[in-house]
Formats: structure tokens, sequence, C-alpha cells
């Protein structure tokens, strides 16, 4: 849990202290939802929404388990889901590639409007595989398929009709450098999978969903069974990633979500409570169910 | 210390003497179950000595070259096996490829509902069915509805809705043992239902699936009832015609309308002959048949085996 003193008391150097500058002024406080309204780093400067949730709602059978969630996905930018357990955060999270659709009695209210074509991804008009098709998923437990390495990665392209060896062999070893696994594996493609390490089977499941350059990656809390170096090296990668895909991640250490996230909503009993950038939530956060929160007082 | 107000459950030597009593009961489960595993296995033994020790003077090439005979000592068993390893390609033909694509549809398509819930229960009713039932239906259904006669074909066809109910559970069992995550994982790139069976269920389950088959087969090998319900000769001194001819199309199904006898049909014939030396006959095909069933078992653990090693969730 974030020691309450330090980190309301010295911000600058205990968050995100790899840039400074990346943190509003003191005293400065950001409207909510604002969209790179104070936001000094020029390279991460938000000049576009990815994806915008509007008033979603989300029902297994008759219980309601997310209730009238709006908010913006920044393009090109990590955003963190944090809450306690139960909180619907992974719920919320499975709405955007649909994964809800492979359980019966399940529905979906309000939309989730993706960009630039403007599409409802939870809208009855599209079909569930499309939206699979174009969004990436990376699990809790690594789970790579009992294959090879490389049969691994090329699934999604398999799967999309690719059948030239040459194109399969560039694009799969351009998804392990973008997961950085491509040195610890390129001279045994052909092994399979389960021998690798837990760290590396996740960062395989990241190329896996990288080789299709899927528009948005979502990650459900992808460290929680890893140890602390694979857990580094997974955070390092997705601070990376964000240069060439949107990143909506869900996570229940919340100093994971300081580390790499951008922006970050914190959800309650299926409630947003509060959006906003990260550094924001962490340091000045405006509701005071959010400062519980974050300074450990329950979840 | 004040021990009064202790109840005695609580105190150390009451705790120590119980103890030791629970788990001396520990030991003595121990030792009631391996001596009821030995029994069991020590009867199954003694009974293939048994087989083994009668049938001794039988063993041999010719054995297995002869047709029958009148004179025991001539008498061999080659329309026997023929004729129970051609009904087993038969039943293996037909109650895989059904057994395997119910398993599928209950498994990975159908919705959970009272209609599903019903084939199910009935699914495992079907394996609870007498194999004469199953002879009874034959007979009605294969031998006379659908006129294949006193054959191959109808005897596999039997055996195959025997098994049928052992190879859908065992299929269904190893398809539900494919974690949720891996069909998550395909689902998550964008595959269609029948992609995530095709290229991960199915492969990933094949280990079981082959096990089902094998111990389905080695139940219908020594089914005697539903075959002699159909109409087994139990004298054949011919063999059904050749799949492989000299003439095109090479290839020849005559044999699946052939008639036929099966090892157990054999081993029965020769056990009623009033003749004491047919006894070591029967003896013999007895051990060889028991044999066959110890064979494929053994080769379904070793694909258990091999497919475990292969696949470790």
């Amino acid at each position: 849990m974030i020691d309450t003193t330090s980190t309301r008391g010295t911000p600058e150097s205990t968050l995100r202290n790899e840039e400074p500058a990346r943190q509003p002024p003191a005293g400065v406080a950001a409207p909510r939802v604002s969209i790179a309204v104070d936001d000094t780093r020029q390279s991460r400067a938000i000049t576009s929404v990815k994806a915008q949730v509007e008033n979603l709602n989300f029902y297994y059978g008759q219980n309601r388990a997310l209730k009238n969630l709006s908010i913006p996905i920044a393009d090109k930018q990590v955003t963190a889901l944090i809450g306690p357990s139960g909180c619907g955060k992974s719920t919320f999270l499975r709405c955007f590639n649909r994964m809800h659709d492979l359980q019966p009695d399940t529905r979906y209210e309000g939309s989730i409007t993706l960009h630039p074509d403007n599409i409802n991804l939870v809208g009855s008009g599209i079909d569930p595989i499309e939206v699979r098709m174009r969004i990436g998923m990376v699990f809790q437990k690594p789970n790579p398929f009992p294959k090879t390495i490389f049969e691994n990665v090329a699934y999604g392209l398999r799967l999309r009709g690719v059948r030239n060896r040459a194109t399969l062999a560039e694009e799969v070893e351009k998804a392990l450098r973008g997961a950085a696994l491509w040195d610890e594996v390129k001279d045994r493609l052909q092994d399979s999978a389960l021998a690798l390490s837990g760290g590396q089977m996740q960062r395989l499941c990241i190329a896996r969903a990288l080789a299709t350059t899927p528009e948005i990656l979502l990650f459900d809390e992808p460290t929680s069974a890893l140890d602390p170096i694979a857990t580094a090296k997974i955070e390092e990668l997705i601070s990376t990633l964000r240069d060439q895909v949107t990143v909506l991640i869900v996570t229940h250490n919340m100093q994971q979500a300081a580390r790499v996230s951008d922006y970050t909503a914190f959800m309650y009993l299926g409630e947003l409570i509060e959006f906003d950038e990260a550094a924001k939530i962490f340091t000045n956060p405006s509701k005071k169910a959010t400062e519980d929160y974050i300074t450990g007082r329950y979840g | 210390m004040a021990t009064a107000n202790v109840p005695d459950y609580l105190n150390p030597d009451s705790i120590r003497t119980g103890l030791s009593r629970r788990k001396m009961l520990d030991q003595v489960f121990v030792i009631v179950g391996l001596v009821l595993m030995f029994a069991c296995l020590g009867i199954l033994a003694v009974l293939f000595m048994n087989l083994v020790l009668d049938g001794s003077e039988r063993f041999g090439w010719d054995f297995f070259t002869n047709f029958p005979s009148r004179r025991a000592e001539r008498a061999g068993i080659l329309g026997a096996w023929v004729g129970t390893s051609l009904i087993m390609l038969v039943t293996a033909f037909c109650a895989v490829p059904v057994g395997v694509a119910a398993a599928i549809y209950l498994e990975e398509y159908a919705p959970k509902n009272w209609f599903t819930a019903i084939i199910e229960i009935n699914v495992t009713n079907l394996a609870g069915v007498p194999s004469i039932v199953y002879g009874l239906l034959a007979l009605g259904l294969f031998v006379y509805q659908f006129g294949l006669g006193q054959s191959i074909a109808a005897a596999g066809l039997t055996l195959a809705l025997l098994i049928l109910p052992i190879v859908i559970v065992a299929t269904r069992e190893s398809i539900r043992a494919v974690p949720k995550s891996i069909r998550e994982a395909a689902y998550g790139l964008g595959a269609t239902r029948w992609e995530v069976t095709k290229d991960h269920v199915l492969p990933y389950s094949t280990g079981g699936i082959l096990t089902g088959m094998i111990l389905g087969l080695s139940r219908a090998i020594g089914e005697t009832a539903p075959i002699i319900t159909i109409g087994a000769l139990s004298f054949i001194a011919f063999l059904p015609s050749s799949p492989i001819t000299s003439e095109f199309p090479f290839i020849s199904f005559q044999w699946l309308s052939d008639p036929f006898t099966a090892m157990p049909i054999q081993m029965f014939n020769w056990v009623s002959r009033p003749d004491q030396a047919f006894q070591a006959n029967a003896a013999a095909a007895g051990a060889i048949l028991l044999g066959m069933t110890l064979l494929m078992n053994a080769v379904a653990i070793w694909i258990r085996y091999r497919f475990r090693k292969k696949i470790n969730w």
C-alpha cells in the first residue's frame, strides 16, 4: 500500500519520478476528464480520442455489473483501470473485445465508439469476431497455446488467411521484437511455448496480440501471476508500446497503475468514481473515495 | 496455569492419545486398500495364468493359422481373430467420428437448456443398457430392416452402438480438460467457434479421445451376447473376402457383408463341446483374447502418457 504521508507529501519524487515534468503544478486542480489541458509533456500530449465510452451498462442476466460508465480512451496512451476486487474493471475491459458474448445471457447497453471510423463496439450491428480481430487482449495468466513459439505468434495471422511463409516469418519476428522477446527465443522458434518461463510466456502472449497490429491492446492484470523481475519487464514493455498502440490495462496494483499509465480510472461497485490523468489521481484525487482507496484505507 | 477451565478435549495428553489413534486409523486404511488392490490383481493374474497353463499345449503358429476342426489339436482361431479384427475396424470407424462429433457438439456448441440436459442424461444411461438389448435392437434394425444380414457390417455397427457412450463420455472429459484460458486466447485473436475447436480443442484433447476409443474397443472386443444375437456363425472354415483385389478398383468392400465368427464366439463354441480336449483350445483362445485386451489398454495408457508429457497445463 502507498504510504499516505509520502504520497501526499512529495508527489513529484514518489510517483513517476522518472518524468517529474509530467506532474501538474501543485495547487492547480485539473478539470475532470480533461484531455491534454495541462499536460506539459509535449510528446505524450493527447491529440485524439481512440474510443469513447458513453453510458455503458452491462448485465449478467438481471445483475447490472457496470453502471453508466462514460470515459474517453486516449489514442496511443496507457489508460489504467483500478479499483478493489469485484468492482467491475475486468468486466469493463472485456466489453472492449466482446468477450462477454461467449457467455450466455449477457447484455450491453450504451456505446463504445471506436474512432476514427465511429463504430459502436458493443452495438448489435457489429460482429464480435470482427471486434476481436481489431482489438487485442493479454490475459491475467499467461496462456500460450501448447504449440511452437512461432505458431503461437503466427496464429492470429493464419486466422486472417496469411499463408506466405516469408510474410509470416517477417511478421512473427516483428511482433517478437515488439514484445522484447526476440533475442531470447530467436534460436528456438520451433520449441514448445510451454518451455518458456512465466514472464517469457506473458511476453509471448503480448507478441501474439501485437502480430495482428490491434487498434487497442487490452491487458487484464497481466503481471498478477509473475515475479517482480518479470513484472518490471512487462511494465517497461507496456511503456514502450504506447508509441504504437492504445493500451487499456486493468490492475489491482496501484503502484503499477501509477508507474505505467497516463490516465487512470478508479472504479467501485460497477461505477466510475473518478477519471483523470494518472498523476492527478495518485497525488491529488478530487473524490474522497479515490483518496481513501489509493491511500490504502480499504481495498 | 489454570488448567481447571480447559476442557478435556484441549488437554495436551488427550490430544496426543487422540492423534495417535487417528493416525493408526490412517494406517489401517492404507493396509485395507493395499490388500483389496492386490486381491483384485491377484485374481486377474491367477485367471490369466490358469488360461495360459490350460491352453499351453495349443499355443503355436498353427493355432493362429488353422480353421476350426473336429480334432481339437488341429483346431485354430484363424476365422475368429480375423473376424474380430475386422469387426473392431468397422466399430472404430463408425463409433469414433459419431462419438467425437457428438461430444464436441455437447461441449462446445450446445446451449445449456433442458433439452441438452436430457440428451446428456441419456448418453450416460446408454452406457448402462445391457449389451443383449443392443443385440436385439441390431437384429431388428441392422440385420432385417437395413438388410445387412448376419454380416461383419452388422456386427461392427452393433458394437459401435455399444461403445458410443464410452467414446462420447471420454471425449467430453478430455475436451473439458482444455483450459478456458486457452479458448479465450484463441477467441481473443478473432477465431470462430469451429476454428477454436479444430485448431485447439481437438488437437489438445487427442490423447484423451484416443484413450477413450481404445478403452471402448477393448470393451467391445470381448462382447459375446450381441454378436450371438445377430447370428455369428460358430463354425466357419473360410475367411471373409479380401479387401484388396487383383482387379480394378483393387479395393473391395465385399468383406463387410460376409458372415463371420469372433473370438468370444469361438471360445463359447469350444467350451460347450463334450470333448475335454477342446477345453484347452478355449483356454488358449481366452488367454489370447485377454492378452489382446490388456495390450490395447497398455497402448491407451502409453498414448495418454505421451500426450500428458507433451501438453502439461
